[in-house]
């Protein structure tokens, strides 16, 4: 898309037509995840071979995962902030922190993947091997997406290319990270704070 | 109305410009309640229905289990101890209480004339009861479809007397005799082992195969192949001599069985009363 | 302003005029093919014990009839309408995200040719799970081949395309209105576009999901829908209809909407109750979400379930006949014009009634538990789908024919074909009705004598053959238009919204001057206002790269139907080159 101009069309509604559709697209991802997350709720205890979820999820190490996820979505704000005010010295920063963020989550994800495979947990193991991988799974390709995207923002700003004039992209970029925070969240709590 | 409406407003030369009216709001209400009532109407006794037809037998009824497989019906009585395929037998003004399962994919077990149907699911028990009030012989057949030879999965029901029902059942549980020495009979129940049907077939007494149909009392069925073709010689030749020819997808397989011993395999069959 | 002209200029098209085009003539490609499907179908069905074709190629028949017909002729046709008239509709000069709009396309045309191309392989591999796939008769157990994996991969590459499109159109209709166009101005068939467009966007990732899970446990072995491990084939047929029923209102609301424009400019009349008939295509909507149990009252979910999704669809009935009264009510009084747009506007009132209250019957499970899986329920929605949607989509075809060319489909020719359809439509699906009732389950290659069926299959067959004769006459029409039709003006039907106060063909800039609007109905209201000199309008160049986009969906999705990892990294690949390439070209919109 390109950028300035689109900002400053006319259109009904006042609203940023590509921020609307983006809206737009977080609705259809909640249905999306709606059915993976109440997949897992429908399975959850119907597994008839272990690995169980109490014998295997390491709640601590993935609590400071979830940290560093939360942590992310606050340097996100901050990025655009400073893109906002045209500060594009810590604008570089911060998104660079937030993409280095979003790899440390990835980091804990393949470690507790790899891990659970050692201790028997596949997705061919049982109920919850299926929805738990799919579920963490599609989530982790979404933070994929979103380090790509952050680090695409890095390089532009890097190169000079990005600035407060592109502020509406940055702010797309940081719905998505919400988003995918968000749904983090979400997962979290039904899956490793309240598992059976 | 609409073809009223199409007569008699269809355009006219040079007549007046329609009245442009936008709404009407108590058009509006009363045609959507008019709807609204007459389905109130239709909810109080479909509701009703769905209750009284959950699937409740009352105590003593006769069970019978229903499998579908892929493309036949097995049939158990546990009651009864008796096991049989396609063809199910009841008796008349006596409440049966059916439960449906799958072992592979799913199927839907239906005979028109004796009420409404419920899938086979695997892992799944769905209920049905009735009480049959007229003796007969009721065709049906499997309506989810499940593969290549869906439309020949077919079943009958037999609505018997009383004692009718009684003599089946007497039939059903006995155990086929062994054929005498030297008799085409016994050649063919030699068959039977040399081509493997053991594997497959259970025949009481004999073999205990789990796959396929069982066998013990083949030749008392009217029809063969999940219900497809008369139970004649002439057919039972077809079969054996080409399953999957017959029933595209059968599993079981063409075993190339040789003229002789397929005459006295038949024999055997046929004597499995 | 020229427009250009040249291959190039279609394959890198962001016109939405030019895509909407593209939508039409492939989809109506596919609709030619499922209908061909179908009448091989019939031929085997003609009779008892039949032996025209075998029991394995009639299963991918009628899978393949109705895959194509919901997901790559129906729909598409559809969203051709969508492209091309609702910006027209609504004032705008494009819609909201052009190149957005040219990947949907190109998703959807590699989607398509991506399942049938599984025809064309050695024993012609195409799916035969059926259009609903249920599992576990989908699962690799059960279905070793690549036929299925043709089905799933396909449908969802052709999801990709819904998405895309739904985003575009809410935005294009909430965000690109011309002034004054308010929402209760919008014009029917845009509100029905924007509800349509709602339900593609959140009924899409349910069975997204599920075909997921589907591919999952034929490629990787997981159990989602196997009862082996603790699975339930149940589960997909929970998702699968939970999109299923919203799609249902995905293929009808469109073709409501075109009827609600076509009546009134018939009739010389408004819509009677604009207001109604839009909210009841909201609310319908709505509802759709919460009466997919309905297709699966004999799974046996238990009473109290059961007579929830009874109600609720008892429910849905009520919107549904406010509407058709309301059309009702616009003919009333009115100046009815009986041209072939409106025979066949009629002729969906007609047919969606009957299709709509033989589907009030089996709302009810104690009949439904008769009816369901048997040709009863084949005669109900091809009501609703044939003598509804199809009928309303021959109806905005005839309507919007002059505009997009410019030339008038024959009127005579029409008749023919509207004659020939209406009939041949009752023909071949009322006697579905008692054949279903006799015991005749769908799905089934070969029935038998004792049945009792044989008469009214033969007739339905020869109605199948009527329908055939018809397109025959319709593909005729078009071509015969070509040259010899007549030239249409601006306003050849004196219809009363935005679309027909420019040229037809519009130019690539559809309007010279942005129309502000101050009625429901602008052409009648109001004389058109006088036209400005037309000022330079900048019209965006085309784009190589949401083709190249589109094409590393199908690259990635040979990937698991062949079991081959690396191919994944490749398709990937081309997808993001071309998203970057796209979001970084120079573009104005």
């Amino acid at each position: 898309m390109s950028h300035a101009a689109a900002t400053t069309h006319y259109t009904s509604m006042g609203l940023d037509s590509r921020k609307m559709g983006f809206w737009a697209f977080i609705g259809s991802e909640c249905l999306l995840f709606g059915s993976l997350i109440s997949t897992y709720l429908v399975y959850q205890g119907r597994s008839v071979a272990g690995p169980t979820p109490s014998q295997i999820l390491n709640i601590p190490v993935t609590s400071i995962s979830t940290f560093d996820l939360l942590m992310s979505s606050l340097w996100m704000v901050l990025a655009l902030a400073a893109v906002q005010r045209g500060d594009m010295k810590w604008a570089k920063i911060w998104l660079l922190g937030v993409a280095i963020g979003g790899s440390i989550f990835l980091g804990f994800q393949v470690y507790e993947f790899s891990s659970f495979v050692r201790e028997g947990l596949t997705m061919q193991a049982n109920l919850f091997g299926c929805t738990f991988f799919i579920l963490t799974g599609t989530h982790g390709a979404h933070v994929t997406v979103g380090v790509l995207w952050m680090l695409t923002l890095w390089v532009r700003a890097m190169q000079g290319k990005l600035g407060p004039e592109h502020a509406m992209t940055v702010e797309i970029a940081g719905l998505y990270w919400h988003f995918v925070d968000v749904v983090w969240i979400v997962i979290f709590t039904l899956v490793y704070l309240l598992h059976k | 109305m609409l073809l009223f409406s199409v007569l008699r407003f269809r355009a006219r030369e040079g007549a007046p410009a329609p009245a442009h009216h936008h709404g009407h709001t108590t058009l509006e209400i009363a045609w959507t309640l008019a709807p609204a009532l007459i389905l109130v109407f239709i909810a109080v006794p479909t509701v009703r229905t769905i209750f009284a037809t959950a699937g409740n037998a009352p105590p003593g009824a006769l069970r019978v289990e229903v499998i579908g497989h892929q493309w036949w019906w097995e049939y158990r009585y546990p009651d009864l101890g008796i096991v049989t395929a396609n063809e199910m037998h009841v008796p008349v003004g006596k409440p049966v209480s059916v439960d449906i399962t799958s072992t592979d994919v799913i199927h839907s077990w239906w005979t028109p004339r004796l009420g409404g149907k419920r899938d086979a699911i695997p892992n799944h028990h769905n209920r049905v009861a009735f009480t049959a009030d007229s003796v007969g012989e009721f065709m049906g057949q499997c309506v989810e479809y499940c593969g290549s030879s869906h439309a020949n999965m077919r079943l009958r029901t037999f609505v018997d007397t009383d004692s009718a029902f009684q003599a089946w059942v007497a039939d059903q549980k006995s155990v086929p005799a062994v054929p005498a020495k030297g008799s085409p009979e016994e050649a063919g129940r030699a068959a039977f082992m040399k081509y493997g049907c053991i594997g497959c077939h259970t025949v009481a007494g004999y073999s205990s195969g789990p796959i396929g149909p069982n066998l013990t009392h083949v030749a008392s069925r009217s029809m063969i192949a999940g219900d497809i073709m008369m139970n004649t010689e002439q057919h039972l030749h077809d079969w054996i001599g080409n399953p999957p020819g017959m029933k595209p997808g059968a599993i079981m397989p063409n075993l190339h069985v040789s003229q002789t011993d397929l005459s006295a395999l038949i024999a055997y069959l046929q004597s499995l009363k | 302003m020229s427009e250009a002209t040249g291959l190039k200029s279609w394959l890198t098209t962001t016109d939405h005029k030019r895509i909407g085009k593209l939508y039409f003539w492939t989809a109506f490609v596919m609709f030619l093919i499922g209908g061909f499907e179908a009448e091989l179908i019939r031929i085997q069905l003609a009779k008892p014990e039949n032996t025209f074709v075998t029991a394995d190629t009639y299963n991918q028949l009628f899978t393949m009839h109705g895959t194509t017909m919901v997901f790559m002729a129906l729909m598409p046709l559809a969203a051709a309408f969508f492209n091309y008239i609702v910006p027209l509709q609504i004032g705008a000069r494009d819609v909201a995200f052009p190149r957005l709009n040219a990947f949907s396309y190109w998703v959807f045309l590699l989607g398509t040719v991506f399942m049938n191309a599984s025809w064309l392989l050695p024993n012609h591999p195409a799916p035969d799970g059926g259009w609903f796939g249920y599992a576990t008769l989908t699962e690799r157990q059960f279905n070793p081949g690549p036929n299925i994996d043709f089905w799933l991969l396909g449908l969802q590459i052709l999801g990709v395309a819904s998405l895309a499109a739904g985003f575009n159109f809410i935005v294009t209709i909430l965000n690109l209105r011309a002034p004054g166009m308010k929402m209760m101005r919008l014009p029917v068939f845009s509100w029905m576009t924007l509800v349509t467009s709602f339900l593609m966007i959140t009924a899409f990732p349910v069975i997204t999901v599920a075909l997921v899970f589907l591919m999952f446990d034929r490629v990787f072995g997981t159990h989602f829908y196997l009862p082996s491990a603790g699975g339930d084939p149940v589960l997909w047929q929970h998702l699968f209809w939970l999109f299923g029923h919203p799609e249902v209102y995905i293929l009808i609301l469109p073709a409501m909407g075109v009827v609600s424009e076509v009546l009134p400019t018939f009739a010389r009349k408004p819509l009677f109750g604009y207001t109604v008939v839009v909210y009841s295509g909201v609310l319908i909507g709505f509802m759709g979400w919460g009466v997919w149990s309905h297709h699966m009252f004999s799974v046996g979910l238990g009473p109290i379930a059961d007579s929830v999704f009874a109600l609720t669809t008892m429910l849905i009935a009520i919107p549904t006949g406010v509407k058709i009264f309301n059309w009702l009510a616009t003919l009333w009084g009115g100046q009815l014009r009986l041209t072939t747009a409106m025979c066949f506007a009629l002729g969906f009132i007609a047919l969606f009634t009957i299709g709509g209250l033989s589907g009030v019957t089996h709302a009810s499970p104690p009949a439904d538990l008769q009816q369901t899986d048997t040709y009863y329920v084949v005669a109900h929605f091809h009501y609703v789908l044939f003598g509804g949607t199809m009928m309303g989509l021959f109806a905005g075809m005839y309507y919007w024919w002059p505009k997009m060319t410019g030339r008038l489909l024959s009127e005579p020719l029409g008749y023919v074909h509207f004659w020939l359809m209406f009939i041949g439509m009752n023909l071949t699906f009322f006697p579905m009705h008692f054949t279903g009732l006799l015991g005749m389950p769908r799905r089934v290659y070969t029935y038998s004598h004792d049945l009792g069926v044989d008469g009214m299959n033969m007739v339905s067959t020869i109605g199948a053959i009527l329908l055939g004769i018809g397109m025959i006459v319709f593909v005729y029409n078009m071509w015969r238009t070509r040259t010899k039709g007549a030239v249409a003006g601006p306003n050849p039907w004196g219809g009363a919204t935005l679309e027909w106060s420019i040229p037809s063909p519009p130019p690539v800039h559809n309007f010279d001057v942005i129309p502000t609007v101050t009625s429901r109905l602008p052409l009648w209201d109001s004389p058109p206002a006088p036209k400005a000199p037309p000022g330079h309008v900048h019209v965006p160049g085309g784009s190589w790269w949401p083709m190249v986009a589109a094409a590393g969906l199908p690259i990635m999705a040979l990937a698991p139907l062949t079991r081959t990892l690396w191919i994944v990294f490749v398709g990937g690949a081309v997808l993001i080159y071309g998203i970057y390439r796209w979001a970084y070209e120079p573009f104005e919109v």
